[in-house]
């Protein structure tokens, strides 16, 4: 009796806490802030993470935008513009006014073969214009436009803006790897998704029950991280039909490449439940009556969330460098889809590389974003357990 | 008693250079010790006893410097000031290990999981006494015997997680009396360990200590362990020495309003049910945080404005060997 | 400890097993089978198959028969060292195989050796004087090597040499000594032109291995038998190298395991820009053939020389773990 009424009595006084009159001190604010508010103001230290958030923003922005940014229709060929070297951009003009221009080209008809050769003319100019006309497209795939970021005042774009060069048929490079950027990037977190589902889910069970279930599930991660995954993806992927779809090829691709990705998310998730399950607070509640899933959801999920986002931002990179690998072998995704791996594929020999040396430039966006997601994800591996 | 000191330290500053600001560990600590005898350092937790003991064996960890002070060791061949030594030189490294030792904490962790028993304990022999590894050997099967560990043949070839935590502090004190020093530091010895080994380990000390003449340091935040084992003690606070003296004088007869409260604060076999346990109140100041003049002021019972959070007070004789650093016996000291 | 020898083999020749369904399973995934393939090119030449020599072929070659069957005799024939011939070059696939398999192995043991040899220095130096200029140039670097994928060095270095030195670097061997049968000359050739393609395949793993080092070591460095360590009069060099580093090398030696796989996985790719005479090149050309025995057998003895690559690993981490040794629980 005595025993019971103490315990209501401690539960009365914790009553809620009604705050200070005056601003709370910088040691209240960090008793009283929410897991999440203390790992964001973790984060915000780390300057080179959180700028590398910004340019991974910066590259789903692109990715979300590209037939915006780009300017000339990525797919259209042309041979006759076969390997033109990247443009120099003049900022100023003659008369000293920031108006920038690049120089046209100039088609000339080449004696031996009869067709038009197109190369530099010093004496056209060629003013750029921001939100110009070009090529028609739909924004988000539904709004038909013709409004571009960059273009040119009157006149096409494809008569004479090459930012980046083009390539062997004739197709504006920058253009295409604004293109690429949308397929790659989302391919990439589409390959996350279903690691991370299947990571959660089998690490999930792996930590939370334990056993024998946890050793078969463990036994089999181990056996699939043993199998030098290239040549697993390299047979699964030469094993897609031909005559399958891009979309069809897109989807199988991404289901390949996060096939060997989940392994490590399932062991960072088993590694947290198994911590948390040893946790006092987890037994508290436990003894307070709650549900399993209860537990699991409102207790547990919040301790590990950021520990599941910063796995999941270090394992985007190595999706990218998949879809790169497995398109620039030829494997992956094929044309005329484009990506950053079937880019590269125009670069793959040195007699290529030797006449047109600016097709190397596609390996630059690959590189800036696995760097700034590897950034990124450390910094919110840190903030999220800055002693883990 | 006018004979010197062992080892004096006078004067020291150990200061750590954050980003956010200046940690002043130790602020000005002075305190000897004598040949044969044991010296307490008391205080809570981060007054600044360990980082005491760190500097006097030099092995202070970056950003922590010493900015001030002298550490005199009285060798063989004259005296030394540690502060001046360079901390990884051959003199330093030479007295480390063989005058003094240094035994802390955490057996658990302590020793490396990696190496034998034998061959950590024989490494401090090879290294100052210049032993090759059998001869090591021996006397590391001795030193286990010597500090009361059964089996000692067996055991010198052991892993330490192969041993119990009184076992392993044992070990400890076995290495760290390898190379026959003459000062023995122990940072906090019995804290981890249960009760009943605690005063195994004690008595061990004791022992030690009469057989071989050590001078021992012996740092707690235990006032039990303090009564039994020292012969003068040093209260320390927010990396001052507050009050120093001989130990039955201070536990009689305490001068400094923080020496008193925590006399006060031990809970005692003899309260009644339901008495509370005396506290002191509020709690360690954080260290960018310091209150101006006297440390102790916004804890203190006999804290009077207008001069304790003015002034620091000095050092004073109060008494046969005893010194405050206290207001309160500023106009009555000599 | 012997139940951990026992447990790693086991686990060893599970995986065994599953890389040979594996590899079998994937060969079979293509619809139609090699005589398809074969048809479909005589008829592009203008011959044409018929109906009973398709039948007869698809017989000799067993591809008539349900696909556990095919796969038991397989298996049955690989245990007696018969692996097939390939349908594409009409020879055994040993012989189609023949040094690549050996020099894929050479090739990642020699990029495994240089990550350890690089990543380990570093790591300590980056632990041991963290902050200082050169741990933020190694950090970066570090950075570097992991963003960019491994084919892509290849192929930028590949470029640089080109412009630069006016060579084309790439192969293992000069053109005397391709063909020519293995003499000490031959092998000095081969190390030779070793270090570059070993290099660019180290690059990735070298970088994530230095900040495993150093994270692990940074950690190491705070415990107090570092302390201990250093109170006996220990040299800096000595407390460090002995201790912390002692304890940071097993997540260090750990990765080795999966390093392996990693790197093998690497050289296929690598060597296809490289024109190394690697196992790489053939698997791609075998696979777009669906020449199903040479392909089986390529990714069945890469997978089984990984695992045994593994397992060794498994027993140097043994031997380094006293722990283990006494079958402590970590």
């Amino acid at each position: 009796m005595r025993a019971t009424s103490a315990i209501s009595g401690i539960f009365a006084r914790l009553a809620p806490w009604r705050g200070v009159a005056a601003a709370p001190s910088a040691e209240e604010r960090i008793a009283f802030a929410t897991q999440f508010q203390l790992t964001w103001w973790r984060f915000r230290k780390h300057r080179l993470a959180v700028w590398s958030g910004v340019i991974v923003a910066l590259f789903y922005l692109v990715a979300i935008f590209a037939d915006f940014i780009a300017y000339t229709d990525p797919h259209a060929t042309d041979a006759r513009r076969s390997y033109i070297p990247p443009q120099a951009i003049h900022i100023f003009d003659a008369d000293g006014s920031v108006s920038p221009w690049v120089h046209g080209l100039k088609g000339k008809r080449d004696l031996k073969t009869f067709k038009i050769v197109y190369s530099v003319d010093p004496e056209s100019k060629l003013y750029l214009r921001f939100f110009a006309e070009g090529y028609r497209y739909d924004l988000f795939g539904l709004i038909p436009t013709t409004t571009h970021l960059i273009g040119v005042a009157d006149g096409n774009a494809e008569d004479g803006l090459y930012l980046l060069g083009t390539d062997l048929l004739g197709r504006d490079l920058w253009s295409r790897i604004a293109v690429a950027t949308r397929i790659s990037l989302f391919i990439g977190l589409a390959g996350v998704m279903v690691s991370l589902f299947l990571g959660v889910l089998l690490g999930g069970i792996s930590g939370l029950y334990g056993g024998t279930i946890d050793t078969l599930i463990q036994r089999l991660i181990e056996v699939i991280r043993s199998i030098p995954t290239i040549p697993l993806w390299m047979g699964l992927a030469a094993a897609l039909p031909n005559d399958w779809t891009t979309t069809q090829i897109y989807f199988a691709i991404t289901v390949i490449i996060s096939f060997i990705g989940w392994t490590d998310l399932a062991r960072v998730v088993r590694g947290r439940f198994l911590a948390l399950r040893g946790e006092d607070f987890v037994t508290a509640a436990e003894l307070a009556g709650a549900s399993r899933m209860r537990i699991i959801f409102r207790h547990m999920l919040p301790s590990f969330l950021s520990h599941i986002i910063a796995a999941t931002s270090l394992a985007l990179p190595a999706m990218i460098i998949s879809e790169t690998s497995l398109s620039f072998l030829g494997l992956g995704l094929r044309p005329p889809a484009i990506s950053w791996g079937i880019l590269l594929q125009d670069a793959q020999n040195i007699q290529t590389l030797g006449i047109a040396p600016w097709l190397l430039v596609s390996a630059v966006p690959v590189i800036v974003i696995i760097l700034a997601f590897n950034f990124l994800g450390d910094g919110l591996r840190d903030a999220a357990d800055p002693y883990g | 008693m006018a004979e010197t000191p062992i080892l004096a330290v006078q004067g020291l500053k150990t200061y750590y250079h954050q980003d956010e600001g200046v940690v002043r560990a130790v602020d000005g600590a002075s305190f000897a010790l004598r040949a044969g005898r044991t010296l307490g350092i008391v205080g809570e937790s981060g007054c600044g006893k360990s980082v005491s003991a760190r500097s006097i064996l030099r092995i202070v960890e970056r950003p922590g410097r010493i900015e001030a002070g002298s550490i005199v060791l009285q060798r063989a061949g004259g005296a030394v000031d540690l502060a001046r030594l360079d901390a990884e030189g051959r003199e330093m490294r030479a007295i480390r290990g063989a005058e003094i030792a240094l035994i802390f904490q955490e057996p658990m962790t302590s020793l490396s999981a990696y190496y034998t028993v034998g061959n950590q304990i024989g490494e401090i022999i090879r290294l100052h006494k210049g032993v090759h590894k059998a001869a090591a050997r021996k006397r590391a099967i001795e030193l286990l015997a010597m500090v009361g560990i059964p089996r000692p043949e067996r055991r010198v070839d052991e892993y330490p997680f192969q041993l119990s935590g009184g076992l392993r502090q044992r070990v400890m004190i076995a290495m760290a009396l390898a190379a026959e020093p003459r000062i023995l530091i122990a940072d906090e010895p019995t804290t981890a360990l249960d009760v009943t080994t605690q005063a195994q380990i004690l008595d061990l000390l004791r022992g030690l200590q009469k057989q071989r003449g050590l001078a021992i340091i012996l740092i707690t935040h235990d006032m039990g362990v303090i009564a039994e084992m020292a012969d003068d003690v040093v209260v320390m606070y927010l990396g001052r020495v507050i009050e120093c003296g001989p130990v039955d004088a201070i536990f009689h007869a305490p001068k400094h309003p923080y020496t008193k409260a925590l006399l006060r604060s031990i809970p005692s076999i003899l309260a009644r049910p339901r008495d509370k346990l005396a506290t002191i109140s509020g709690s360690i100041p954080h260290p960018y945080d310091r209150p101006t003049g006297c440390p102790y002021h916004p804890r203190c019972a006999d804290f009077m404005p207008g001069r304790c959070d003015v002034a620091m007070p000095a050092m004073r004789a109060a008494g046969a060997d005893r010194e405050v650093s206290c207001f309160l016996y500023e106009e009555v000291g000599a | 400890m012997i139940a951990y020898i026992v447990r790693r083999l086991l686990l060893a020749i599970v995986t065994i097993w599953a890389i040979s369904v594996l590899s079998f399973v994937i060969i079979q995934l293509p619809p139609g089978d090699f005589v398809d393939a074969y048809i479909s090119r005589m008829s592009a030449n203008g011959s044409a198959v018929s109906a009973e020599e398709a039948q007869s072929l698809r017989r000799l070659y067993g591809l008539d028969r349900p696909i556990y069957v095919q796969y038991a005799k397989w298996m049955g024939r690989v245990a007696e060292g018969n692996f097939g011939d390939s349908m594409e070059w009409q020879r055994p696939v040993t012989e189609v195989i023949g040094d690549r398999l050996w020099l894929t192995m050479v090739v990642s043991i020699a990029a495994i050796i240089l990550t350890w040899g690089i990543a380990l220095p570093i790591g300590i130096y980056s632990a041991v004087r963290q902050y200082s200029i050169g741990d933020y140039i190694f950090t970066f670097l570090g950075f570097l090597g992991i963003a960019i994928p491994n084919f892509l060095l290849a192929l930028i270095i590949m470029y640089f040499s080109f412009k630069l030195f006016g060579t084309s670097i790439g192969g293992l061997f000069s053109a005397e000594y391709q063909l020519a049968p293995w003499s000490f000359a031959k092998l000095g050739d081969m190390l030779a032109h070793l270090p570059l393609p070993a290099f660019i395949l180290a690059v990735a793993g070298t970088a994530q291995l230095i900040r495993i080092m150093r994270a692990n070591l940074l950690d190491e460095l705070r415990k107090p038998y570092v302390v201990t360590a250093r109170a006996k009069g220990l040299t800096e060099m000595r407390v460090i190298m002995k201790y912390p580093v002692r304890a940071a090398l097993n997540p260090f030696a750990s990765s080795l395991a999966y390093l392996f796989p990693y790197v093998v996985s690497g050289s296929i790719i690598v060597s296809l820009v490289l024109s190394l005479p690697t196992v790489g090149p053939l698997l791609l050309t075998s696979l777009i053939a669906q020449d199903m025995f040479l392909a089986g057998t390529i990714v069945l003895m890469l997978g089984v020389m990984t695992v045994i690559g593994t397992f060794l690993s498994d027993l140097v981490l043994m031997w380094i773990d006293p722990r283990i040794r006494f079958q402590v629980d970590e």
